[in-house]
């Protein structure tokens, strides 16, 4: 219960918040993280992150929807019913390629949005940083970095003064 | 406002196509006798167009609101946590109780870190990406339902970009009406200002210049198609029964934009607010004047009718409008009218760079 999940320290504003972040990926912290209630230009690397992996997910969703609108429409009326209809070929990659479309951008919308989710590790509807009622002003007007107590850098008293040294106010321990 | 539009948008064709408890033969499923729905009609390409319009604008619109959520949560949280309730009662208690859990569910554990943002940032990116590309879309495939049919009137090929700039058009006209109240009601002046209606104003011109500018080329198109029936279509629609729709037609959407030319017309909110209603009815009339005055006098004179609405298309009519009323208003009351991150993040204080001065930080 009492178990240290990580220690959280405050910023005043949002350029010593980013030069913060800066020198915790300096000092060689990799469970660690940034937190304020907008995205800070620039924050993915002053922490050191690479490029989100998202756009992957969109296209993987969007060939998806592409070969599914094919099949669908090349199985519906040329394999398994065919139908003349106006005398047109019953499959042809012309004709449905709204069906195609519409189908790619359907898929590639959702890969994105799961993208995001998965990438994001949510839904997590816990997490023991909402223990903290300073954390919670996050999504208000504060700015926060949290380094957990899982990275190997991690030293209760050590981390505690790397995170005043840099700037940080309130600094505080968060229990599991 | 997609959405509601949508919810209200899918109710039409439910009841368009006459017998409601068939409707599913629209999807993509075999029917009693294994007949699948035939993909060379216009009719079943629209199916996949508005029903992936409809789904990408939830995911767009509940994306953006994620964070938002998040703060929603939160402070029902911190509420709770100070527990001051002295005299508010237990119903205020309550609320926040089911705020928290409520909009704690739909945050899906939001919690701000700048490992979210950065994955949020390019997931929101692409889908306002990928729904570009759709607006363009949907309304070329439903202007496809008429110009892939025969009847003189409707077989344009100018109606894809004629339909996409009249979609844009109306949908400007459509938000600055709902807008312009809101922003008056609710005090939010320095959220929407007035570049912001200017800049409206102006799209709202040129794209009713665009449709002004097909209005005119289809009657070109059928003198200089020389096409009887085409050209007795637009005759008939210019000078036949129906002219006072066209008129009407022409005059809201082609000659009120042009006021927008003026500084001082933009710049006075409410006359803004009247122009947008001219916008709106005008539109209207487009489909009218489209759907009307070519059914009305197709190529066998003995069918000529001259329509009016029954009580039933009346009240149809007005209840899309009391349903879109509902859903727009419970959205005001329950949900972020304005997405809250959006305006911190164009804040001067959010610059990482501290140039957080009234130049509002460029660098």
């Amino acid at each position: 219960m009492s178990e240290t999940h990580g220690i959280i320290a405050s910023f005043a504003d949002t350029p010593s918040f980013y030069h913060a972040a800066e020198k915790v990926r300096d000092a060689g912290y990799t469970k660690w993280d940034t937190y304020s209630s907008f995205p800070v230009h620039g924050m993915p690397e002053a922490q050191g992150q690479p490029r989100s992996k998202v756009p992957v997910f969109t296209f993987v969703g969007g060939i998806t929807g592409f070969t599914v609108g094919t099949l669908i429409v090349w199985f519906m009326n040329y394999f398994d019913y065919p139908l003349i209809v106006g005398g047109k070929p019953f499959f042809s990659p012309v004709f449905p390629f709204p069906v195609m479309y519409e189908l790619t951008i359907l898929l590639a919308a959702f890969g994105t949005l799961g993208g995001m989710f998965i990438t994001n590790l949510l839904p997590q509807h816990y997490n023991p940083l909402f223990n903290s009622d300073a954390f919670l002003e996050v999504s208000g007007d504060r700015l926060v970095i949290a380094i957990e107590s899982r990275d190997p850098k991690f030293d209760p008293e050590a981390t505690r003064r790397f995170l005043a040294e840099i700037g940080g106010t309130d600094i505080e321990e968060v229990s599991n | 406002m997609t959405i509601f539009a949508v919810v209200c948008a899918g109710i039409f064709p439910l009841f368009h196509v006459g017998r409601v408890w068939f409707a599913w033969w629209l999807f993509p499923l075999p029917n009693a006798n294994a007949i699948w729905p035939q993909f060379r009609s216009p009719l079943e390409w629209d199916v996949f167009a508005v029903s992936t319009y409809g789904t990408v604008s939830v995911l767009f619109w509940y994306m953006g609101m994620i964070p938002d959520l998040g703060v929603l949560r939160d402070r029902a949280v911190q509420r709770l946590k100070v527990g001051a309730y002295e005299g508010a009662g237990l119903l205020a208690k309550g609320m926040d109780v089911f705020r928290k859990y409520l909009y704690g569910i739909f945050a899906m554990g939001w919690r701000n870190a700048g490992n979210h943002w950065r994955n949020y940032e390019m997931a929101y990116l692409i889908l306002a990406g990928l729904s570009t590309p759709l607006v363009l879309s949907v309304h070329t495939i439903v202007s496809f339902d008429f110009a892939a049919a025969q009847l003189p009137g409707w077989h344009t090929t100018i109606f894809p970009p004629y339909f996409v700039a009249g979609a844009i058009f109306s949908g400007f006209g459509m938000v600055l009406t709902l807008m312009l109240p809101l922003r008056a009601i609710y005090g939010l002046h320095d959220l929407i200002t007035q570049r912001h209606i200017d800049n409206m104003c102006k799209i709202c011109l040129g794209t009713g210049s665009i449709v002004g500018y097909a209005y005119i080329m289809e009657f070109f198109i059928a003198w200089y198609g020389a096409n009887p029936y085409e050209s007795f279509a637009f005759i008939n629609r210019g000078f036949g029964q129906y002219s006072w729709a066209y008129y009407m037609m022409f005059a809201c959407n082609v000659f009120t934009p042009q006021l927008f030319w003026f500084s001082a017309v933009r710049r006075n909110a409410a006359l803004v607010w009247v122009m947008s209603i001219f916008i709106n009815v005008g539109m209207w009339f487009e489909r009218f004047v489209i759907t009307v005055t070519s059914l009305a006098n197709d190529f066998l004179p003995s069918s000529w009718g001259y329509y009016s609405p029954t009580i039933v298309d009346i009240f149809t009519f007005f209840g899309t409008f009391g349903l879109f009323s509902v859903l727009f208003l419970l959205f005001l009351r329950f949900l972020p009218l304005m997405p809250i991150a959006e305006v911190k993040f164009v804040m001067p204080a959010a610059d990482p760079h501290g140039h957080n001065d009234s130049t509002g930080g460029q660098h």
